[in-house]
């Protein structure tokens, strides 16, 4: 589903490079922890995979199709592939959950018969059904990445990217996401998730990529987080 | 294409930035408005031009009685003779730059003269007698090297009071149109100028104040097109309003200074119809759009990264 083959990314007018020389392959229904510190390279992973950066040597493959050889009119029909999730949520306050949802669908000019059914299935799947007309603000943390989670599955993608889902989330809380990601994950749907949160890795034992000043470090299946080498 | 969902969006966004929306709309009303000012005032000097050449080019005025005082070097003998009268016709016919000669006799020159005149507490004093008859000449090429040639040739000969042509008499009026049509075009350049640096810092702070908007329609794969659009309409729908609002100043610039000002005081030339002002708005409703889609479009590739 996602392959890199021997990627490395120098931002201009930066020495260091953020990706050095990666390879690796997530296959279709995967479920991966990216883990690294600040600075490791994650965010430069997932931008790469968005095609919201090219890389500076290797080629980079999201369902078969290389991203260096797409064209730019083409992207947007990438990124419907994929959902993306992040740490603040990004829901829009001057609509509602339904509204937020349903944005991510007209804006890709879908038909507001295909809208009105698909928007409440994603909001029950999420558990949030019944709750479509509250505004963001009127919901709990976790409430609104439920959201986020809808908007961004909602179009039903094959890729789901989280960065970081949980990092503004009580443990509690957190648990509930993650059940709602793995719900999603074994649908068919691949998830590539950032994090920092430990229990939730060794909790999941699913597989582990650690990024380590821009080399990937450790890709293990069923990995823990503080793996010791 | 969700329709509602774009309109809803532009009405929003120019809402939302409502102090530049009106420096946008008043500034490109001024541009586009001089441009209209111009474009009629160069319609104005073709429509004057056509006039004048569909007229005859050069008339020959005779002595009249009075100008035995006056002009006493050709008038020396008072009322032009018809001896002289038909030698200067027969000649002026026989010259190879003129394509027909009209004679015009002083009674039909004082019906014209009355007509032209009408109102006027004058016309009670005159007596036919004193406007003088003349020959009026129509030239195969009025250009200025034949009318000039026409004018030395017959200027001196005896009979002849004077020669004018009326591209003297236009003169004044050519000099105010070119000078307004300079003038007005100068502030139209730098106006559009202006107006394009506005509408591209306008669409600016849209997009900034929208980022928000933009980015979740970018990663969930919008279109470009899609996400541009209420942008672009944006700006459209400001230009629009210049448009507007430019019209309503090339129409009073045509009801209060034209026709209010000019064709009372130049009787003798036509001035252009309301049919050109309507061409001109047509013309201006076109260049406004232009303007305003292609600043926001540069403004986005700039600021919209998508």
């Amino acid at each position: 589903m996602i392959r890199f083959d021997q990627v490395s990314k120098t931002y201009p007018n930066q020495s260091r490079a953020a990706l050095r020389d990666i390879s690796l392959e997530i296959e279709r229904g995967e479920f991966v922890f990216v883990i690294g510190s600040s600075g490791s390279g994650k965010s430069t992973f997932m931008r790469l995979i968005l095609r919201e950066e090219r890389p500076s040597a290797g080629r980079v493959y999201v369902a078969g199709k290389d991203l260096s050889k797409l064209s730019n009119w083409k992207i947007p029909q990438l990124r419907r592939q994929i959902g993306t999730v992040f740490q603040d949520f990004r829901l829009l306050p001057n609509k509602t959950v339904e509204q937020n949802v349903a944005f991510a669908l007209e804006v890709i000019g879908k038909s507001r018969p295909t809208i009105g059914k698909a928007v409440p299935e994603v909001l029950d799947l999420v558990g949030l059904g019944g709750k479509g007309g509250r505004y963001p603000n009127e919901l709990s943390g976790g409430e609104q990445q439920r959201v986020a989670i809808a908007r961004a599955f909602v179009n039903r993608p094959m890729v789901l990217i989280a960065d970081e889902p949980t990092g503004n989330l009580d443990p509690e809380t957190s648990v509930g996401i993650m059940k709602l990601l793995d719900r999603i994950n074994r649908a068919g749907t691949t998830v590539v998730m950032v994090t920092h949160d430990q229990a939730i890795v060794n909790q999941m034992r699913r597989r582990v990529l650690e990024l380590d000043g821009g080399n990937l470090v450790r890709d293990q299946s069923r990995g823990v987080y503080g793996y010791v080498r | 294409m969700r329709a509602q969902f774009v309109f809803s969006e532009i009405f929003i966004g120019l809402r939302r930035n409502l102090t530049m929306t009106i420096a946008v709309v008043v500034s490109a009303a001024v541009a586009l408005g001089m441009l209209g000012v111009a474009l009629l005032m160069l319609f104005q000097t073709s429509q004057m031009k056509d006039y004048w050449y569909d007229k005859v080019e050069v008339s020959v005025f005779l002595c009249t009685k009075e100008d035995q005082g006056l002009h006493a070097s050709t008038c020396s003998a008072g009322q032009v003779t018809d001896t002289q009268m038909t030698a200067l016709q027969a000649d002026l016919a026989g010259n190879p730059l003129v394509q027909q000669v009209f004679p015009e006799t002083q009674p039909e020159a004082f019906a014209r003269y009355k007509e032209q005149a009408k109102g006027s507490p004058v016309t009670d004093y005159v007596t036919p007698d004193q406007i003088p008859a003349s020959l009026r000449v129509k030239l195969k090429s009025p250009t200025t090297e034949n009318i000039d040639a026409i004018r030395s040739t017959y200027q001196g000969q005896q009979g002849v009071e004077t020669v004018s042509d009326q591209k003297t008499i236009l003169k004044p009026l050519f000099k105010l149109f070119n000078g307004l049509t300079v003038s007005a075009t100068t502030v139209a350049v730098v106006m559009v100028g202006l107006a394009l640096m506005l509408i591209v810092n306008t669409v600016r702070l849209s997009a900034f104040s929208r980022r928000r908007e933009t980015g979740i329609m970018r990663l969930v794969g919008a279109s470009n097109f899609y996400i541009r659009l209420p942008f672009l309409m944006e700006g459209a729908v400001a230009g629009l309003g210049g448009v507007a609002v430019a019209a309503l100043g090339v129409a009073s610039f045509k009801f209060f200074l034209i026709d209010r000002v000019l064709a009372p005081s130049f009787t003798f030339t036509s001035f252009i119809g309301w049919d050109k002002v309507l061409v001109t708005v047509l013309i201006l409703v076109p260049v406004g759009l232009l303007m305003a889609v292609g600043a926001s479009a540069l403004s986005l590739r700039k600021y919209l990264k998508v």
